[in-house]
């Protein structure tokens, strides 16, 4: 539907006359008024203004149809602040006047929220229809797509990965493809992006609005108790080590704002993804758990005889376990470090029967090793 | 426009761990008895810290889909959800009472009733009695049935073994099972030890869990002696030392624990009208049919 095709239903209107009975309206560009001694509406928009009796306000089309529908749609059905700013957002109603949004509309409107595609429609009476797919399937055939019309469907969606493993982190660059919601509504859209990255619209909103409140990770010490009382000992330069370990873009799509705290930044990349991350997660503060206890080794030098490819191919199985590329090896390039069969042969040739590399005990003491 | 906020560990390793929450979110939101369901977790997203933050009602009912009052319900949830001024007295609880408590959560600046855990709610004993219903298969068993309520025990927290013993009572006081026990993983009466436990042939066992997951699918089974090896699965009913064992796992996957729920949050004063009799009806299997 383009601006020109634009007209009103009958609730529309009720709706519009009703509110102008109690208080003109002022809204995206749409100035109106109603004069009861004249019992006619003065109607202006940035290219238009008219004047119509009361008996002529159906007549309303085109342009100022288009600022009224627009009126419509964004105060008497999405109701809510929050919800109003994020469908707002989705059509770049802030970067664009209501008829050229319009037109735009007509082929939609695509945001990315994570790995979420959001395309903005506009149904016939100026409604918005929202349709939601993976980013990696922008150019797919809808047909060839699952096709979902409960949002709340996302949740499951969001709980496997492509590999059918469990994602305990919902904002993990991990979510699978192949599904698709075709035609949902503005309190649909909003549902649906709060099943696959909750609470993420609100923290967005918040940040917009200038008061998104961070807890830092000395917030965050300070907090815990039971088990996790642990992580008031973990050394500042490992919540450096951790936040790269764990915050980075290939690990989580939030945009990390916590810092050591608000006057000690970290230096690790916090990411650039539209919604904010405003304290440390459940699981940086498990993981923060594990490495506290770890920390609490005193480091020990060793003596290992390795080949100079050798300790190469160490440091290759170390990156495709912390990158996630095992699978991606293929079964028969030996050429890479990380090969089953290169890692296979290198057990063979370094560890002991007892497991330890180079023949080298783990603690040469005498300590009970508890790790094997 | 009221809310209700079911409040739940999660799990970082489980998928299945917020499984029942999710249902039961589900079963009241088609009830249509709030205007919006939201669920928070101690281990998933939304997380507590943040859950609150992601409700727009004026009412705010939060439930915490707990089996009994102690570290989490009188620590963990009203620390992260920024309940002001709480303390564990103002449930004013024998550590099986908790009812409700309205306080202000910083995070929202609005007042919330926080409501006591479901596993110490008196309808949860109806949903113990479901389970024993759908795990026989028989909405009359009872007769000739002994049942075992089974509890984690006190090792970590004493309220957990209470909970036990007062759904134990209840059950008893009902009269429709032969014999009814409360056994415990880590103490006295172990659950390992079942069939000394009951004279009856038939014994229908159920964890009062939330969810299932490590202690209800793999230890329980095991230790009963149902399975060598949980990963091979076992019988319904499986037969143990001459007993038939009707094993039911957590009891907050039952549907009719989104009743408990709604108990809880009308109990704190939210209206939800006719939603408890239609949730019992559209759980219960025999009259699903004419509930659809």
């Amino acid at each position: 539907m383009s601006v020109a095709d634009a007209t009103l239903s009958e609730t529309q209107l009720a709706a519009f006359r009703e509110q102008l009975a109690a208080e003109p309206i002022e809204y995206d560009g749409l100035a109106a008024d109603y004069d009861a001694a004249e019992d006619t509406y003065s109607i202006e928009t940035p290219d238009h203004q008219t004047s119509l009796g009361a008996a002529e306000l159906s007549t309303v089309a085109g342009e100022q149809a288009a600022y009224i529908s627009n009126w419509y749609f964004y105060t008497q059905q999405v109701t809510t602040e929050r919800k109003h700013a994020f469908c707002r957002w989705l059509e770049l109603a802030d970067d664009r006047s209501v008829p050229a949004r319009y037109d735009d509309l007509e082929s939609g409107i695509d945001r990315e929220w994570g790995e979420l595609t959001i395309t903005t429609t506009l149904a016939a009476d100026g409604d918005r229809r929202y349709e939601i797919r993976h980013v990696n399937d922008s150019d797919a055939d809808g047909d060839a797509l699952t096709m979902h019309t409960d949002p709340f469907d996302a949740r499951d969606i969001g709980t496997r990965d492509a590999d059918g493993r469990y994602r305990p982190l919902r904002t993990a660059p991990s979510l699978d493809s192949g599904w698709i919601f075709p035609k949902l509504t503005a309190a649909e859209v909003y549902e649906a992006v709060e099943a696959f990255y909750p609470a993420t619209i609100v923290n967005w909103h918040r940040e917009q609005r200038g008061d998104l409140d961070i807890d830092h990770w000395r917030d965050e010490q300070d907090r815990q108790s039971g088990i996790y009382n642990l992580i008031t000992v973990l050394p500042d330069e490992a919540v450096e080590w951790a936040a790269a370990a764990c915050c980075d873009d290939s690990q989580c799509l939030k945009r990390r704002e916590w810092q050591l705290s608000e006057d000690e930044p970290l230096a690790a990349e916090g990411g650039d993804c539209v919604f904010p991350c405003r304290e440390p997660c459940s699981m940086v503060v498990a993981a923060g758990r594990e490495w506290a206890k770890l920390e609490r080794e005193d480091t020990q030098t060793y003596e290992f005889e390795l080949t100079p490819s050798e300790k190469e191919q160490i440091e290759a199985i170390i990156d495709a376990v912390a990158d996630g590329t095992v699978d991606d090896i293929r079964e028969a390039d030996l050429s890479e470090g990380a090969n089953r069969y290169r890692a296979r042969y290198l057990r063979e040739k370094r560890f002991d029967d007892d497991g330890n590399l180079s023949g080298t005990p783990t603690h040469p003491d005498g300590h009970d090793d508890d790790s094997k | 426009m009221q809310s209700l906020v079911i409040v739940a560990h999660g799990s970082h390793l489980n998928p299945d761990s917020a499984t029942p929450t999710h249902t039961h979110a589900d079963t009241i939101r088609a009830t249509g008895a709030f205007d919006e369901v939201r669920t928070g977790f101690w281990k998933e997203q939304p997380s507590l810290r943040e859950v609150l933050r992601t409700t727009h009602g004026d009412e705010i009912y939060v439930v915490p889909l707990f089996i009994s009052e102690g570290y989490f319900t009188e620590r963990v949830i009203p620390r992260e959800l920024r309940l002001e001024g709480w303390e564990p007295e103002l449930w004013n609880s024998d550590g099986i009472s908790a009812d409700t408590a309205t306080l202000v959560a910083s995070d929202i600046d609005k007042e919330v009733h926080y409501c006591g855990p479901v596993g110490t709610h008196e309808a949860m004993t109806d949903v113990l009695v479901r389970r024993a219903e759908s795990v026989t298969g028989d909405p009359e068993v009872g007769n000739g049935f002994g049942f075992a309520v089974v509890g984690h025990g006190t090792e970590r927290n004493e309220n957990s073994a209470k909970a036990i013993e007062y759904h134990t009572e209840r059950l008893r006081d009902i009269g429709r099972f032969d014999e009814v026990k409360a056994l415990f993983m880590d103490e006295e009466p172990e659950v390992d030890d079942v069939t000394h436990h009951f004279d009856s042939e038939d014994i229908i066992v159920v964890p009062l869990f939330i969810a299932d997951g490590f202690h209800t699918q793999e230890d329980i089974p095991e230790d009963m002696g149902l399975t060598e090896d949980y990963r091979n699965g076992y019988d319904v009913p499986a037969t143990v030392d001459g007993h038939r064992i009707w094993y039911g796992g957590a009891v907050g996957t039952e549907e009719l624990t989104a009743d408990v729920v709604l108990e809880r949050a009308a109990d704190a004063g939210a209206d939800i009208g006719d939603a408890i009799a239609r949730v019992r009806q559209r759980t219960n299997p025999a009259t699903q049919v004419a509930g659809e």
